[in-house]
């Protein structure tokens, strides 16, 4: 079985991610030839690894990923309580982050939003990343016929822009949570599979994977126990990519009004709700997509940072 | 002998036209096999079971779905996408009308943006590793992260409700001038490009990159010709293949893009009569404008691909 990822007709039919696969194979390239680092404890080998922009970008993850779990706990007030007779209120003592468009408490609103920006999007990229890998996987061990029909099939659904696709369930289906996650899963299940199938691909190909086979090992066995690990550390780089695209497809959606519907609110609907500050300049409008932006930025470095780092950490990497 | 690299894009052209099968199969498989939904939604409160039941028939959603896919696969085929639920006229009369209306705008987008990025990308690659390329790293990497709507929203705070430069929304039929037009795309092409120019100039400086570290670079270097001659007479040409699928794929980006943008602004465009569509669960119009943007983005793949294989001498006279 001599395939190889290059010899597939189709590998241009990709989105995104074939620039993020070209920049994980760059950024081992690039990575400056450096002493290894004495062994520490987990926490400091990771720090010792970033740059600068990676540690802003991991206290950035930490930070939200913290108030996805208990910022309603630690809000002012009760989510959708109206606390103001001041719509569009500025920064103030009793309301940190103004008010919005009801005269609700801003602040409270940003971080009982929090869980459903960040807690929809982690448990979609979840469902994208972890089916993709398995298909990709699954395509590699498979007879060749089964591969190629996997494949046309994940490159006739990329070409549908995610927006669009998740546009056309939405019309069909309603929006509800479930449907967003099943929606932005189903948008970026395809880019998954692309990067795993071509990972898995080329570790089909190398020699230790060849003396499994000859030792008579199953192919289940083989992509659990030879290929998966191997891939791990890549795999964990898109799903950071894939989170950041999901935060932007569901704000978007939400922007639109066809993403969480209220009295709910994650931080893309709170941008649509208080649209109308915009004249003002209301930290209404303001505050929510500075969350998306620091949110997705933050994501971004820390991955920038780890990919530029990688062939450190793993002896050199080529 | 242009045998070859015929056969090659002849290849590329089925399987863009398989893709765009399979592509309808799924578009038709999440929105036109609800079952009796169609006719219940045209009747509202209306519905008694005879009505709906003959509407259905009317509708001929009685019949099995692969009659019914391959009906409407034939009708699609000549452009007749049925007629749109909410207005009662023809979907493909509504597209033609929407349709150049996103062209201009998506043509627009490219003129300014393929230059831009090409030139911020070979830049950063030649000047790799320097305070310009850092910068440009980080600043790329952060305008990939942030939502259209966001740019958008900043872009009309500033330059619509501060400076009044600038028209908030695009009213297409008051452009009686060049000055007028410049004034209306002006803030939609910016959005537009803001993301677009960030992907394309990533992916840019990573295929130079990859040429500069070949062997005839330094060949060329040896020789003693100067850096710019060794970029623009002997990288670019090697690098025209994966620009072209770079550019490509930033730009089939672009129909995610519109999707914000025509709606913030307001703009006639063809997406924004799709989320009009979304908003009223008109599935024909809504499968008709899928089909047509899924259609762009072929194209667009095989424009890539075609250049792809025409830019590489080895592919063209074997």
């Amino acid at each position: 079985m001599n395939r190889h990822a290059t010899s597939h007709a189709t590998t241009v039919l990709y989105a995104t991610s074939e620039s993020d696969e070209r920049s994980v194979v760059d950024a081992v390239k690039e990575a400056p030839p450096q002493a290894p680092t004495p062994p520490r404890s987990p926490w400091r080998r990771l720090a010792g690894r970033l740059s600068v922009l990676g540690l802003i970008g991991l206290a950035i993850v930490v930070f939200w990923l913290g108030v996805a779990f208990i910022g309603p706990l630690v809000a002012p007030y009760k989510g959708g309580a109206i606390t103001s007779t001041e719509i569009f209120g500025s920064y103030s003592a009793a309301h940190p982050l103004g008010t919005d468009f009801l005269g609700r408490d801003m602040l409270s609103r940003v971080l009982y939003g929090t869980q459903y920006t960040v807690g929809l999007a982690l448990a979609a990229t979840l469902l994208a990343s972890g089916i993709g890998t398995f298909f990709g996987l699954l395509a590699a061990v498979s007879p060749r016929w089964f591969d190629e029909v996997l494949s046309r099939l994940f490159d006739a659904l990329i070409s549908i822009p995610s927006k669009v696709l998740a546009l056309v369930v939405i019309a069909a289906y309603g929006s509800s949570v479930p449907m967003l996650i099943t929606v932005a899963a189903l948008a970026y299940i395809p880019g998954a599979f692309r990067i795993s199938r071509s990972l898995a691909v080329n570790l089909m190909t190398l020699e230790y994977v060849q003396v499994a086979r000859a030792r008579g090992e199953g192919l289940f066995y083989i992509a659990r126990v030879e290929v998966l690990p191997n891939m791990i550390h890549p795999m964990l780089a898109d799903f950071g990519l894939r989170f950041v695209f999901i935060v932007l497809l569901l704000s978007g959606l939400s922007f639109l009004g066809l993403g969480v519907q209220p009295p709910n609110a994650d931080w893309g609907s709170l941008v649509r709700e208080n649209i109308g500050g915009l004249a003002e300049g209301a930290p209404a409008v303001l505050m929510p997509a500075v969350a998306i932006a620091t949110l997705t930025i933050g994501v971004n470095l820390l991955i920038d940072s780890l990919r530029r780092h990688s062939g450190r950490a793993h002896g050199g990497g080529k | 002998m242009k045998a070859h690299a015929q056969r090659l894009i002849a290849a590329r052209l089925g399987l863009a036209l398989l893709t765009l099968l399979i592509v309808s199969a799924i578009v038709f498989g999440l929105t036109g096999l609800l079952p009796g939904d169609a006719a219940q939604q045209a009747l509202g409160q209306a519905a008694t079971p005879e009505l709906v039941a003959a509407l259905r028939h009317q509708f001929g959603l009685d019949q099995p779905a692969l009659t019914r896919y391959l009906h409407w696969l034939l009708h699609a085929a000549t452009g007749n996408f049925g007629t749109s639920v909410s207005n009662n006229l023809p979907v493909s009369e509504l597209i033609a009308t929407r349709l150049p209306n996103s062209l201009v705008l998506a043509g627009l987008t490219t003129l300014v943006s393929v230059p831009l990025a090409l030139a911020i990308g070979i830049f950063s690659a030649v000047f790799r590793g320097s305070l310009l390329d850092r910068a440009l790293n980080v600043l790329t990497l952060s305008a990939v992260a942030v939502p259209e709507f966001l740019v958008a929203t900043i872009a009309v705070l500033v330059f619509a409700v501060k400076l009044r430069w600038l028209p908030a929304l695009s009213y297409l039929s008051e452009v009686d001038s060049f000055g007028t037009l410049l004034r209306i795309y002006a803030m939609p092409v910016m959005t537009l490009c803001c993301v677009i120019v960030a992907q394309m100039a990533r992916m840019t400086r990573a295929a130079v990159l990859d040429q500069l570290s070949a062997p005839y670079v330094e060949m060329a270097r040896l020789k003693g010709a100067s850096p710019a001659r060794i970029v623009l007479r002997h990288v670019l040409p090697n690098t025209i293949g994966p620009i072209a699928n770079a550019v490509a794929l930033s730009l089939s980006y672009l129909f995610g893009g519109v999707v914000i943008v025509e709606s913030i602004f307001n703009y006639p465009g063809l997406a924004s009569l799709m989320v009009d569509a979304v908003t009223n669960r008109d599935l024909p119009l809504v499968q008709g404008c899928v089909m047509v943007f899924c259609a762009a983005y072929l194209v667009l793949v095989l424009i890539a691909d075609v250049c792809q294989i025409v830019s590489n001498p080895r592919l063209r006279q074997r």
